[in-house]
C-alpha cells in the first residue's frame, strides 16, 4: 500500500480544496474529532466530498478519513470544514482543557484495565 | 469504487464523542507500530501530514506547488475504551522535522510513551528534550530485543531522565505487555496533575 498523499502531484492537492492549502486558524477539526455523516452522497457532489459522506455514515474519526482517503490530514480538515459548513456532517469535538478531566482519566484506566 | 476498504473498516459505536490521544514515540525500528498493532482493535493504519521547509503544516500553496513541502508519515491504532471514549494510538518518528507539526497533531494529547531500544538508547535523547520541552507528561517503556539486561539506574542515567519519570521494560509484541505501559502511563498523567492539584500533598505515587 502506497502512503496517503506521497505520489499525489500537489497540484491534485490543491485542486482538490480550490486552491486552499491551509487549514484556517478556527478549523475546529482535530485528529481524533469524531465525524458523524448527516446526509447520503449526492449526484454531483465532489468525489472526496462524496467519499467522506460514505466514510462517517457511521461516526469515523479525522485520522481515520484522512488514512481511508489517502490524503493528508490538514487536506482533509479543509474538505471537512466544507461540509460541516453546508450542514452536511456533524461533529463530535474531543472534550479539550488544558488539565485532563480526572474522571476521564479514570474511566481511560478503567477500559484500558479491561482490555 | 472503494467498498472494498469500507468493508473491512471496524466502526467506532454509534455514541462515541471523546477521541483521546496517547503518542508513542521512538526511533525507526523500535516497535512503536508492533506496539501499536499488540492492544489496537483495528489494523494499525498510516496516514501523514504535509508542511513547509519553515516547518508549517503548507501554509502557503506555492510551496507545495513547487514541491517544497515535506512529508511527516504516522501510523495509528484504536482503542475503544467504553461508550463515549475511543483512545488513539499514534506512533510517531522522532526526527527533528517531525517536532514541528506536534502542537498542530498532539496537542491536548494525554501523554506520550518514549519506547527505547537500550541498544541504541541515544535515539531517545531527542525525543525526550522535545517532550519536556513541550511539557508532555511522558514515561520509558524499554522494548525487549534480548539483548544484556540493563539495571534501570543505568538506563536512568544514560537517558538522564527525571527520577519521577516512569521506567519498565516491554515486549512490544504482547499484548499484555502493551496494556501494562499503556496503563503505566495513564496513571502517570493522573498523578502528575493530582500533584500539581491545588491543596494537595506534593508526592508523587510511583
Amino acid at each position: 500500500m502506497s502512503r496517503p498523499g506521497r505520489d499525489d502531484s500537489p497540484d491534485r492537492l490543491y485542486t482538490l480544496t480550490g486552491g486552499r492549502a491551509r487549514s484556517a486558524p478556527d478549523n475546529p477539526f482535530d485528529l481524533v474529532t469524531i465525524v458523524v455523516a448527516e446526509c447520503d452522497p449526492a449526484p454531483g457532489m465532489q468525489s472526496e466530498h462524496a467519499a467522506i459522506l460514505r466514510l462517517s455514515q457511521l461516526p469515523t474519526a479525522v485520522v481515520e478519513l484522512a488514512a481511508e482517503l489517502k490524503l493528508p490530514v490538514s487536506i482533509t480538515k479543509i474538505l471537512l470544514s466544507d461540509l460541516l459548513a453546508a450542514g452536511r456532517v456533524s461533529a463530535r469535538h474531543p472534550r479539550k482543557a488544558a488539565v485532563p478531566d480526572p474522571d476521564v482519566l479514570e474511566q481511560v484506566l478503567v477500559g484500558l484495565r479491561n482490555l | 469504487m472503494d467498498s472494498a476498504t469500507s468493508d473491512a473498516r471496524t466502526p467506532l459505536g454509534t455514541s462515541a464523542d471523546n477521541g483521546l490521544k496517547i503518542v508513542v514515540v521512538g526511533g525507526f525500528g523500535v516497535g512503536k507500530t508492533t506496539l501499536i498493532r499488540s492492544v489496537s482493535e483495528i489494523r494499525p493504519l498510516n496516514t501523514e501530514e504535509t508542511m513547509t521547509r519553515a516547518g508549517e503544516a503548507i501554509d502557503d500553496i506555492s510551496e507545495v506547488r513547487e514541491k517544497k513541502a515535506t512529508t511527516v508519515a504516522f501510523d495509528f491504532g484504536r482503542i475503544t475504551l467504553d461508550a463515549r471514549n475511543v483512545l488513539y494510538l499514534f506512533g510517531a518518528p522522532g526526527q527533528e522535522r517531525f517536532w514541528f507539526l506536534w502542537d498542530r497533531l498532539f496537542s491536548g494529547t494525554l501523554g506520550a510513551v518514549v519506547l527505547v531500544d537500550t541498544r541504541r538508547i541515544d535515539d531517545s535523547w531527542y525525543a525526550i528534550d522535545r517532550l519536556e520541552h513541550h511539557g508532555t507528561p511522558f514515561i520509558v517503556a524499554c522494548n525487549d530485543f534480548g539483548g544484556p539486561a540493563h539495571a534501570p539506574q543505568q538506563i536512568r542515567e544514560a537517558l538522564d531522565l527525571d527520577p519521577h519519570v516512569p521506567l519498565l521494560d516491554c515486549d512490544a509484541r504482547t499484548r499484555a505487555s502493551g496494556k501494562q505501559v499503556l496503563i503505566t502511563l495513564v496513571e502517570h498523567v493522573r498523578n502528575r496533575y493530582a500533584a500539581q492539584a491545588p491543596h494537595t500533598p506534593q508526592e508523587l505515587a510511583l
